[in-house]
């Protein structure tokens, strides 16, 4: 993986690849596969993504009761055409939940790049494939692209909200969506790399506060605006506009902000919305062993 | 790392260390016991104990224990595999001190009349530590084959285990010594990067000085 957008944009124009190609080019080195095998492997990430937002169960709720159902009730204000957002923002924001209550009701989801921000990445992909006639082999190019900048986060700050806060698990899922959907819409590793640093910035310094510890409140509906906002970003990166501050440097403010966030808002469950006195009686509600 | 270290893995939710972990845990400490597990006392700690109900995490070391994988869609019934297969399993809370807060302990024992204790962690993204076993430090993955060998503290088992591997070309990944006390009980951790054959294994537990021989093998089901 590289550490920086810099070096695969560099990369991308003295070899003349694509952003997707140059990180499947590392995959097919590391792991010591082909090109092939390298595209098969995210096909089938992709295929259970696609399993998983088929198979939502919305009379499913999670042990704690703090999660489910909610996916159909986004689905049903949908189909009656009440939503403000529009019917593909909506179902943006329906397979979003889907996919964040059906992680939290223990039913197989793909961690892209963690379980609780799973719902990010396959709600902006399934809808686009769905709504706006990508082939599926776009979609898996795509998905290349969101490793690579997973990859990027990853190095230069982090992709856990024990060590980051929240803006390394939606954020990143996030900033990863945007990039792919900027690829998506014909951008090159420029817009790629912008269309990721517009989305991030929207969400520095993102608190990981669940209440009772558990991956429910408020991770499942963060999921939604992780999605829209990556598709905002995208669309901003490819009308031209670009981030101020270059993406490389946008990361490292997220590695310095996590670094600097109290242990309270890393995952703790002892800030934010965990330490309210609702957030403090679900978990005082809890069973144990 | 690789693209898959960010799009993956294909796991149960909710949480990667208190569900994907679990199972890993489970998984492994059934390798490490040898065989289908008739009995299982499971005692929680720390973050394990207060959350794991609302995480799942005892159906997933309960599905683990019964070989499934991180992406089974068995693991939130788990616990109804478990008695279709008359598998015994007590659950409770422990403190174990100043352990990581996803520790579990674990007590197993097997149809061929084989036990044995487990300490073991998981230490984020799914990946676990065995802590102890049967009491002793113990301190792996579980990534690789691993040998762990209980022995009398005396001159001469190292070399014995070294030498084993040396002529089954073995190649050794990481090695750790421990013991309880000068000339008590010891412990010896190899973790290798190709499967310890089962007649090695023997061999290395009727050596005199030799008290147990644990063989973590990662090749066929779980």
């Amino acid at each position: 993986m590289y550490q920086s957008f810099q070096e695969i944009i560099r990369i991308e124009k003295s070899f003349g690849l694509s952003f997707w190609e140059v990180i499947r080019e590392n995959d097919t080195r590391e792991m010591d596969i082909t090109a092939e095998e390298a595209l098969r492997r995210m096909e089938k990430m992709y295929d259970a993504m696609r399993e998983a937002d088929k198979a939502y169960d919305p009379s499913l709720s999670s042990a704690s009761g703090l999660a489910g159902c909610d996916g159909e009730r986004i689905a049903a204000a949908r189909r009656e055409g009440t939503l403000l957002c529009g019917s593909f923002l909506g179902l943006v924001m329906e397979k979003a939940v889907k996919m964040g209550e059906s992680n939290a009701c223990m039913r197989r989801i793909v961690a892209a790049p963690t379980a609780g921000s799973c719902g990010v990445v396959p709600a902006v992909f399934l809808s686009l494939e769905e709504e706006k006639g990508y082939s599926k082999e776009e979609m898996v190019k795509a998905l290349y692209v969101s490793a690579g900048i997973g990859g990027v986060i990853a190095q230069r700050a982090s992709i856990s909200g024990a060590a980051g806060g929240c803006q390394a698990e939606i954020g990143a899922a996030s900033a990863m969506a945007a990039g792919g959907t900027a690829f998506l819409l014909g951008g090159d590793g420029e817009a790629i790399s912008h269309a990721a640093a517009l989305a991030m910035k929207n969400l520095l310094g993102l608190a990981c506060d669940p209440v009772a510890g558990l991956v429910e409140v408020p991770c499942v509906k963060r999921n939604v605006i992780g999605a829209v906002n990556a598709l905002t970003s995208a669309d901003l990166a490819m009308a031209g506009i670009r981030s101020k501050i270059p993406p490389d440097e946008v990361f490292d403010a997220m590695r310095n902000i996590g670094r600097i966030l109290p242990e309270e808002l890393k995952e703790t469950g002892r800030g934010g919305l965990a330490a309210t006195p609702t957030g403090i009686a679900f978990r005082k509600g809890l069973e144990t062993f | 790392m690789n693209s898959f270290d960010i799009i993956g893995p294909v796991m149960v939710g909710p949480s990667s260390s208190h569900t994907a972990g679990a199972v890993k845990i489970g998984n492994i400490s059934r390798r490490l016991l040898g065989g289908t597990v008739k009995k299982a006392d499971i005692f929680f700690h720390g973050s394990f104990l207060a959350t794991g109900k609302g995480h799942g995490t005892d159906r997933a070391l309960v599905a683990g224990l019964m070989g499934f994988g991180v992406d089974d869609p068995r693991i939130a019934d788990s616990f109804r595999y478990a008695k279709e297969a008359g598998m015994e399993c007590c659950l409770s809370g422990i403190d174990l001190g100043d352990v990581n807060p996803n520790s579990v302990k674990l007590l197993l024992s097997g149809e061929e009349g084989q036990s044995i204790e487990i300490v073991a962690a998981s230490v984020g993204g799914g990946a676990i530590r065995i802590l102890e076993i049967d009491g002793l430090p113990a301190d792996f993955s579980g990534d690789y084959p691993t040998l762990v060998v209980q022995n009398v503290d005396q001159p001469g088992h190292v070399t014995e285990i070294t030498s084993m591997l040396g002529h089954k070309s073995i190649n050794i990944a990481t090695m750790k010594l421990n013991r309880s006390s000068k000339g008590g009980n010891a412990v010896i951790v190899v973790e290798c990067d190709q499967e310890v054959p089962a007649d090695a294994v023997r061999w290395l537990a009727h050596l005199e000085g030799i008290l147990k021989v644990t063989y973590l093998s990662l090749s066929g089901e779980a």
